[in-house]
C-alpha cells in the first residue's frame, strides 16, 4: 500500500518535474563590461528611449547617471523627456491598473530586476541579454509575440523594428550518435539592425541595466580592495603583537 | 570623603599623565566597582592558556551582535516600517543614504555571519565537552540565545519586504495555523491581520529592534556571567582549578588580558577580512545571503515557484518537510525501538513504565484513528523538537571523559555522522521537493534524533583514553 501511495506521489509530481525542467531555458552569458562608460552611456540612452516608457525606475535617479561619465546637462538634454528634475526618480506616467488592462499584467519596475532575475541558471545579465533577444512570433499570443525565456510574456517586443521577426522553427542538430530535431529561433524578417548590431545594442542595454540596479557596485569594489589591504597590514602588527606577548607562555 | 574606602588606583604606563588618570580611577572607583569588575572579568580572569582555533568564536559572535546592533541602528534612521514603503526604504538606502549600501551590506552579511560564528562555537562546545558539569547553564544559557538569534533572523527577514521575505514569514506562520484547535486563531493572532500585511510587519519591526535585542543582551551577559563563575573548559576538557599556585591561580590558567585580548584581536581581523570580503565583493554570495526573489516587492497575488528559507534555518526545513504521511510508520517504529531499548536496559523499572506510556500516548496521537495528528503537525513538532533537543546534551552525554581527544570512536564517529546530516540536511531545505531528497531528509531526520537519543548508550559504552592530569599544547 505504501508503495503505491509512493508510486502515486511521483506520479503526481511527475508533470511538476517536467514543468520545472521545462523552466529552466540555457542563458547565453551577457559580454557586458561594467567598466566601460561609452556601453553604460549608450544603454542608458537605450533605456529612456524604449524602456522608460511603460516601465518605471522608480528607485533610480536621473543624475545618478553622474556615475557613468554623463554631466547634469548631457543628463539633462539627452536623456530626460518628461520635464522633471535632473535629481527627479525614474517615474513613468502610465498609469499601472491601465497598463494592467492593456497588457494583462502592470509593467514591472526595472531598478533592480538585474539582480532580481539572477538565479542557478544564470546571473540577471544573463537572463536579460537571453530574454530580449528570445522574441518570436505567435499568432495565439494576444501580443502577437511570445519570448523562449519567459513562456507567454505579457510584453510584446518593443524592439522588434531594431531586431525584426524571429520564429521559432525546427532545426536538425547532431545528437549523439543520431540527428535529433530540436525548436531553435530564426530571424524570418530583418529589421533595421544585423543580428551582431541587434546583440551588440542589447549588450549595452542590460550592461546599464546591471549598473541602474546597483549603481554602488563600481564604488564598492576600489573601496574593498583598501579595506582588505589595511586589514592585511593590521594582520601583521597583530600577529606580531600577539607572539610578543605570548613569548612567556608555555 | 570618598564613598568607600579602597586603595587608590595607580595607573602607569601613560608619562605624565600617570597622576591624573590615577585621579579620575580613583574617583570612579570608589564609587563604582570599576577595578573589580575589571579584575574579575579581564585581568584577573584565568582561562586555560591551551585554547585552539575553536576557541575564537565566542568573542567573534560578540563582535558580530555589536555589528547588528550599530548598524542596525542606522538601518532603523532611514528605513520605513510601511507595506508600501518598506522595499522603496530599503532601495534608498542602497542608493541615496550616504555609505548606506554600506551600512545595509554589513548588516545582512552579518545576519548570516552570526549564524556561521554561532555553529561552530556549538560545535566547538560538542567537541569539548563544553556543555558538561559544571558548565550545563551556560550551555542552557547559549542555547537560550541561539533560539533568540532564530527568532531575530526570523523577524528581521520580514521587514525589506520582498517575495522571499512575504512568502518566507507566510510558511512559518502557516504552521501553526497547522496546529489542532487553536491553529487558526493562533496564527491571526500572530500575524494581526488574517494575512500577512502592514501590521505583520510593523509588529515583527517591533520585535527585531527592540524586543529581541533587549533579550539577547540580557542572555549574552547571564552567558558570560555563567562562565566567569566556574571558569573555562579546553581542548583537553581537564578542570584547570585543580593546579594551583601560592597565590591560588591555576597553574595552567592564563590571564585574560592582555594573552587572550591580543590573541583575539588576531582573530578578529581575519574574521573581518573574510566578513568585508563579502560586504564589499559578493554580498548576494550566491543568492544564500540576499535571496534574489527579494529583489522583487512583495506581492500577496504572486506565489515564488519555490519558496526556499535563508541557509541557516534550511536543516530544520528539511526536518519539517520529511514527516510525510508515510513517514509516520517509520517514526513509530522508532519509538517503539526507543521504548524497547529504555526497558530493556535501564535498571530503574519506573523509567521502563514511563517510557512505555510516553511511547504508548505518542503511538496513539501518531496513528491511533481519529485521535491521530497529521503528519504536517507532527512535522512542526519534529523541527521544534530538533532545535530543542540541544538543551538535553548536558544530561545524556554519560562519557567519562570531556573532550573529543580523548574519547573513542563511537562517539567520534558519532560527532562526524552528525555533522555530515546537518549539511545534508541544510543543501536539501535549500532545494525543490523530489522524492530523492524526501527520502535523504528522512534518512537524516532519524540520524539527527538519533545521535541525541542514543547518546546515553553509546557515550557510555564507548572506549576512551585516560585524560592527562594537566592540559596539554
Amino acid at each position: 500500500m505504501i508503495k503505491i501511495n509512493k508510486l502515486l506521489a511521483i506520479l503526481l509530481l511527475a508533470p511538476t518535474l517536467a514543468l520545472a525542467a521545462g523552466d529552466s531555458v540555457k542563458l547565453d552569458r551577457a559580454p557586458i563590461n561594467e567598466d566601460d562608460q561609452a556601453s553604460l552611456q549608450r544603454g542608458a540612452r537605450h533605456f529612456v528611449n524604449y524602456c522608460l516608457n511603460c516601465h518605471s525606475a522608480s528607485y533610480m535617479r536621473y543624475n545618478r547617471l553622474e556615475d557613468i561619465g554623463l554631466s547634469k546637462q548631457q543628463i539633462l538634454d539627452n536623456l530626460v523627456f518628461t520635464g522633471v528634475k535632473v535629481g527627479d526618480l525614474m517615474k513613468i506616467s502610465m498609469d499601472p491598473i491601465e497598463a494592467k488592462n492593456w497588457f494583462g499584467a502592470t509593467p514591472p519596475d526595472l531598478s533592480v530586476v538585474a539582480r532580481s532575475r539572477a538565479s542557478a541558471d544564470g546571473s540577471g545579465a544573463d537572463w536579460l541579454y537571453t530574454y530580449l533577444r528570445g522574441f518570436y512570433r505567435d499568432a495565439e499570443r494576444p501580443t502577437g509575440w511570445n519570448n523562449t525565456v519567459y513562456a507567454n510574456v505579457g510584453m510584446p517586443h518593443a524592439l522588434w523594428e531594431l531586431q525584426g521577426e524571429q520564429v521559432l522553427a525546427e532545426r536538425k542538430v547532431q545528437g549523439a550518435g543520431f540527428i535529433k530535431t530540436e525548436m531553435a529561433l530564426k530571424l524570418d524578417k530583418p529589421g533595421k539592425l544585423s543580428p551582431v548590431e541587434y546583440d551588440r545594442m542589447v549588450t549595452d542595454l542590460v550592461n546599464y541595466m546591471v549598473f541602474m540596479a546597483e549603481p554602488v557596485r563600481g564604488d564598492r569594489k576600489t573601496i574593498g580592495m583598501f579595506v582588505l589591504i589595511v586589514l592585511g597590514l593590521l594582520f601583521i602588527l597583530t600577529y606580531a603583537l600577539k607572539k610578543e606577548y605570548w613569548k612567556d607562555v608555555h | 570623603m570618598a564613598a568607600t574606602k579602597k586603595e587608590p588606583v595607580q595607573f602607569v604606563g601613560a608619562g605624565p599623565l600617570n597622576a591624573p588618570i590615577s585621579g579620575l580611577l580613583t574617583w570612579v572607583d570608589q564609587r563604582f566597582p570599576l577595578m573589580s569588575l575589571w579584575r574579575d572579568h579581564l585581568s584577573q580572569y584565568y582561562a586555560p592558556k591551551n585554547f585552539n582555533f575553536w576557541y575564537f568564536f565566542g568573542s567573534l559572535a560578540m563582535l558580530v551582535l555589536v555589528i547588528q546592533i550599530v548598524t542596525g541602528i542606522f538601518l532603523v534612521m532611514h528605513y520605513k516600517p510601511s507595506a508600501a514603503e518598506a522595499f522603496a526604504s530599503v532601495e534608498y538606502i542602497m542608493r541615496d543614504v550616504p555609505a548606506g549600501w554600506f551600512i545595509r551590506y554589513m548588516h545582512s552579511t552579518g545576519a548570516s555571519a552570526f549564524f556561521i560564528v554561532v555553529y561552530l562555537h556549538m560545535f566547538r562546545g560538542l567537541l569539548y565537552g563544553s556543555y558538561r558539569q559544571p558548565r550545563e547553564l551556560i550551555w542552557i544559557f547559549g542555547m537560550l540565545i541561539y533560539l533568540s538569534l532564530m527568532a531575530e533572523a526570523f523577524f528581521g527577514y520580514l521587514l525589506p519586504w520582498g517575495q522571499m521575505s512575504f512568502w518566507g514569514a507566510q510558511v512559518i506562520i502557516n504552521l501553526f495555523d497547522a496546529l489542532p484547535l487553536i491553529g487558526p486563531d493562533l496564527s491571526t493572532w500572530i500575524r494581526g491581520d488574517f494575512v500577512i500585511s502592514d501590521a505583520t510587519l510593523n509588529r515583527f519591526f517591533a520585535f527585531h529592534v527592540i524586543a529581541l535585542p533587549l533579550v539577547l543582551l540580557g542572555l549574552v551577559a547571564a552567558h558570560i556571567m555563567a562562565l566567569h563563575e566556574v571558569g573555562s573548559n579546553n581542548p583537553d576538557g581537564v578542570e584547570i582549578k585543580k593546579h594551583k599556585d601560592a597565590q591560588g591561580h591555576p597553574l595552567d590558567g592564563i590571564p585574560f588580558h592582555p594573552y587572550y585580548t591580543v590573541k583575539d584581536i588576531v582573530g578578529v581581523v581575519v574574521f573581518l577580512f573574510l566578513f568585508f570580503l563579502v560586504v564589499f565583493f559578493m554580498p548576494e554570495m550566491g543568492g544564500y545571503f540576499l535571496e534574489y526573489n527579494n529583489f522583487i516587492p512583495a506581492d500577496s497575488l504572486k506565489t515564488p515557484p519555490h519558496i526556499a528559507p535563508v541557509w541557516y534555518f534550511t536543516p530544520y526545513y528539511s526536518i519539517l518537510r520529511a514527516i510525510t504521511e508515510d513517514f509516520m510508520l517509520v517514526l513509530m517504529i522508532g519509538v517503539a525501538a526507543y521504548v524497547a531499548l529504555i526497558w530493556f536496559t535501564v535498571r530503574d523499572k519506573r523509567i521502563g513504565v514511563a517510557a512505555v506510556a510516553i511511547g504508548l500516548v505518542v503511538a496513539v496521537l501518531m496513528k491511533g484513528g481519529p485521535l491521530a495528528i497529521e503528519a504536517k503537525v507532527w512535522g512542526v513538532v519534529m523541527m521544534g523538537a530538533a532545535t530543542l533537543i540541544f538543551f538535553l546534551l548536558p544530561w545524556l552525554d554519560r562519557s567519562p571523559v570531556k573532550s573529543v581527544r580523548y574519547k573513542g570512536p563511537l562517539v567520534k564517529g558519532a560527532l562526524t555522522v552528525f555533522v555530515i546530516v546537518f549539511l545534508v540536511l541544510g543543501y536539501y531545505g535549500t532545494q525543490t521537493v523530489t522524492p530523492a531528497g524526501t527520502l535523504i531528509s528522512q534518512i537524516g531526520t532519524l540520524i539527527y534524533f538519533a545521535f541525541f537519543l542514543l547518546m546515553p548508550w553509546y557515550s557510555a559504552m564507548d572506549k576512551t583514553k585516560p585524560e592527562p592530569d594537566r592540559v596539554t599544547m
